[in-house]
């Protein structure tokens, strides 16, 4: 292998001197993401063009140096942690917006681009981007393709990968492989495109983008619903969406996920009921969006609801929002570490997988908040607990497995969102069966024969 | 946040950081350079890793907390309840515990406590410009001549007072005609820079309390909020500051204390954190904590004479994080300017991100801060204001400096000099 002075010196011809980090403190910060894990990377380079990944990538290979990609670090599985050491190639840099088309609906944007930024960008021109994961202002577009990443608009506008038209992906030997295309409709050959999204860096470096834009709906209408009995907040879930409405959103809060929130932001939430579910309709006639969240409301009220409350102004609706996107965070107020998981079940099963997890959290004694996109299925479980007691991190590694069981028995997966990383690679095989693990390996191995992309993530050992 | 005996933070400013990265999304020094070492929760993991042995507390470490703009925008959105602003300024304490610059102390407790060796180390700048010299470089186009960084250093000074405030100002203004009327005593705390740089604003400042049947206690020997001392670490010389001013006001017998600098104020908000752990001054810091208000939060508390003038301008505002953040005062300032006639109020866009001033970030970390900067001043040349308003003397400083470099034809000032204006203008 080069020396790494030398290595330092070749990396900074192609990423420019401050492109490359290399001291102690860069090298601690890069070794983690959104998750308790770490391990340091040997380097840290932040390209700005895909030519300079492709020549990064290039260097590595012919020295067989690891590669893992990342972009904000916001991830919840670990994904983007260098277990093996190597280079974390971070796109943050990789940020312009190269054309928002409005004619025929696309935008190209670079892998750096914050999701929120885009949509900002889009939303100006009269367009939509739908995927709004929660970590739409600290996570980014090339992130949010590897990890294939959803959130609450999932339910009526599908995930990230239904918005991805084409990519622009480094291959692991440095070659730039262009998928995809402007047109919506394209079967000409294997859906590679398809492949890169969810692949969670180990097949190669998104570099850029091809993202289908939609009219941005003219009207929103948000409820919040709360529910004295967590039972009846999940059963009306179904409720809802037999009755043939299909709301932007259905997301599910229990009582400890409301009290995080109330003490982080005091938004006056009610604090005596077991359950709180924020429900959205959209679209372009008012008159429309007003009767459909209306009829939730009415349904809500039929199956248990205290109170349903329809946000008055835009203001409202924000706040509502943003305690919705802080649940996650602000549960580290009771504990200095979280697990949060990721199961998503026929949507039909969430009473009973809530019902299941709770008997999980008083067998096993540490507390486990429930929260969710309802309506897709999507629930995040997160255990609370301290990671510096080994025992009760041993109880942690108990309870995942108890919670996973739970969606498997379901019908449902270990992941709706947020990837398998390195965290839930053990139940890989388990949730998957050997023949599609082998499929997946081949795959790997065809486009990585030398396994420096993103090394010991997804695939169990 | 208060250090334990050996100057460190206790483990529960950084212990539940879970690292979900909102903080990201507000960081102006992480917006602009992009690297997670740039970033708040980098900054509260260095912090923690230095802390717990796994890397040392050494100079490249706390570089990264000198590399903080201190602008409070982490403190607000983390979910957790971290303050990685003050989590970075309680390292730089650490820092200066264990190894203490050779160089801080005869400034921080030798020069800026000291309001008469301030007035004397800024005498040359006074003489500069008084003398007329900066009108000959100009004139001679000898600016064009110093480098950048100097140029737009220079580019910050505004038009010096030729004397500064302490020394004009009476220690008790009178109400002006305020028979039957009961008067608010009102300790004015006169900022350093206020003193020397931006004298007219306090001026002004004084004239609109005393017009508005306040009768303005302005105790001469006020020392320095404490701010530059505890933005290098000496926490020591700022809680001695602060007990001084303390005591200060104490004896100036007032009802509240008003400040028209927005560092100063959220300084002075601090006493009672900064020292809570001294149990002969807790509660009288706290005290006096809880009288501290910016100009424009206790104007808009009284019943505010309405000016008879007019002042017929674009104007814009910028909030100065230590007034927005750390005072969480922003509705008052605006509704303050909207009060005059003739006034076209434009809200700027993006009025709370960072201007990039953070006291000395224009010296210290140049690039960065004019980064920063920049993304200011488009905001500000796309509101085409013709005045932009900002209650901070550093904040006023920086956007001087932004608008030179642009040529972009737009005054800096504070809001209350527009007031005062305002009610002059009869």
């Amino acid at each position: 292998m080069t020396t790494p002075t030398t290595l330092i010196r070749q990396l900074q011809a192609i990423a420019g001197p401050d492109g490359v980090l290399a001291t102690a403190e860069d090298l601690a910060v890069y070794a983690y993401d959104g998750t308790f894990a770490e391990q340091r990377p040997d380097l840290v380079v932040l390209p700005t063009t895909t030519e300079q990944v492709s020549r990064v990538v290039a260097l590595a290979a012919a020295e067989r140096i690891p590669i893992v990609p990342r972009g904000m670090g916001s991830g919840l599985a670990a994904g983007s942690v260098p277990f093996a050491g190597g280079i974390a190639l971070a796109t943050t840099r990789m940020n312009r917006i190269l054309e928002i088309d409005a004619g025929n609906g696309v935008a190209h944007v670079q892998a750096g681009v914050v999701t929120a930024d885009l949509q900002a960008a889009v939303e100006k021109l009269g367009l939509f981007y739908p995927p709004d994961p929660s970590s739409i202002r600290h996570s980014t577009i090339g992130g949010n393709i590897a990890c294939n990443a959803g959130g609450p608009r999932c339910l009526k506008y599908g995930v990230t990968g239904d918005y991805v038209l084409g990519l622009t992906v480094v291959l692991p030997d440095g070659r730039v492989l262009k998928t995809g295309g402007k047109p919506i409709k394209d079967v000409v050959g294997y859906d590679l495109t398809a492949l890169f999204t969810g692949s969670e860096g180990t097949l190669g470096v998104i570099c850029e983008a091809l993202l289908r834009l939609v009219p941005r709906p003219r009207f929103i209408r948000t409820a919040l619903a709360e529910f004295p009995s967590l039972d009846d907040a999940s059963r009306t879930v179904n409720a809802i969406l037999s009755a043939g409405i299909v709301p932007v959103a259905l997301e599910l809060m229990d009582e400890t996920a409301i009290a995080c929130i109330e003490e982080a932001m005091r938004l006056g939430l009610p604090r005596d009921v077991e359950a709180l579910l924020i429900l959205e309709t959209d679209g372009s006639h008012e008159a429309a969006v007003q009767d459909e969240i209306e009829a939730a409301a009415r349904i809500c009220r039929e199956t248990g609801a205290r109170r349903v409350q329809v946000a008055r102004s835009e203001a409202e609706r924000a706040a509502l929002w943003r305690a919705r996107r802080a649940v996650s965070p602000s549960l580290a107020r009771k504990a200095p570490n979280k697990l949060g998981e990721d199961i998503t079940v026929p949507r039909t099963a969430i009473p009973e997988a809530i019902r299941r997890i709770k008997a999980v959290s008083a067998q096993y004694g540490l507390p486990v908040v429930v929260f969710g996109h309802a309506g897709d299925g999507n629930l995040h479980p997160n255990i609370l607990f301290d990671r510096r007691d080994p025992a009760q991190w041993a109880t942690v590694e108990k309870m995942v497995a108890a919670i996973f069981e739970i969606s498997l028995a379901l019908g449902g997966t270990l992941s709706g969102e947020h990837g398998v990383g390195a965290l839930k690679r053990p139940y890989m095989e388990r949730a998957l069966g050997p023949l599609s693990i082998e499929i997946q390996r081949r795959i790997k191995q065809a486009l990585d024969p030398l396994n420096i992309m993103n090394p010991g993530k997804v695939f169990p050992e | 946040m208060t250090t334990t005996h050996d100057h460190r933070p206790p483990e529960s400013a950084y212990l539940n950081c879970i690292r979900c990265g909102l903080c990201l999304a507000v960081c102006p020094t992480y917006r602009v350079l992009l690297t997670e070492t740039a970033s708040p929760r980098g900054r509260v993991a260095l912090a923690r890793k230095g802390l717990e042995g796994e890397l040392a507390l050494g100079p490249n470490l706390f570089e990264q907390m000198y590399a903080c703009f201190d602008c409070l925008a982490c403190n607000e959105i983390c979910p957790v309840g971290i303050r990685p602003a003050d989590l970075a300024l309680a390292l730089r304490e650490t820092q200066e515990a264990m190894r203490p610059a050779r160089w801080k102390r005869p400034l921080f407790r030798g020069l800026i406590p000291h309001p008469g060796r301030m007035e004397l180390a800024t005498l040359p700048l006074r003489l500069y410009e008084r003398l007329g010299v900066r009108r000959l470089v100009y004139a001679l186009g000898l600016r064009r001549l110093l480098p950048g960084q100097v140029a737009d250093l220079e580019a910050m000074l505004p038009r010096l007072p030729q004397r500064p405030l302490r020394r004009q100002l009476p220690e008790i203004t009178y109400p002006f005609a305020a028979e039957g009327v009961r008067s608010t005593r009102v300790g004015f705390f006169l900022g350093c820079a206020q003193n020397v740089l931006f004298a007219e604003e306090s001026a002004a400042t004084v004239r609109v309390l005393a017009r508005n049947g306040c009768t303005v206690i302005t105790p001469r020997e006020t020392k320095c909020c404490g701010m530059p001392a505890r933005g290098y670490g000496d926490g020591e010389a700022a809680r001695e500051q602060a007990r001084f001013n303390i005591a200060l006001f104490e004896r100036a017998d007032v009802e509240v204390i008003v400040t028209d600098c927005a560092t100063c104020g959220s300084t002075l908000r601090d006493y009672g954190e900064i020292l809570a752990d001294d149990p002969a001054w807790a509660d009288r810091a706290a005290a006096f904590s809880r009288k501290v208000r910016d100009i424009s939060e206790f104007l808009m508390s009284l019943p505010l004479a309405k000016p008879a003038g007019r002042l017929a301008a674009r104007v814009t505002y910028h909030d100065p994080c230590h007034l927005r953040r750390g005072q969480g005062v922003w509705r008052e300032p605006r509704a303050l300017l909207q009060l005059i006639d003739g006034l076209e109020f434009v809200e700027l866009p993006e009025a709370d991100w960072c201007c990039g001033s953070a006291g000395s970030q224009l010296i210290t970390h140049y690039e960065t801060s004019l980064r920063v900067l920049d993304r200011k001043m488009d905001n500000i040349a796309a509101t085409q204001a013709q005045i932009i308003a900002s209650g901070c003397p550093g904040c006023q400083m920086q956007l001087a400096a932004g608008a030179r470099r642009r040529g972009l034809d737009i005054a800096v000032t504070h809001p209350i000099v527009l007031l005062d204006r305002a009610y002059a203008n009869k």
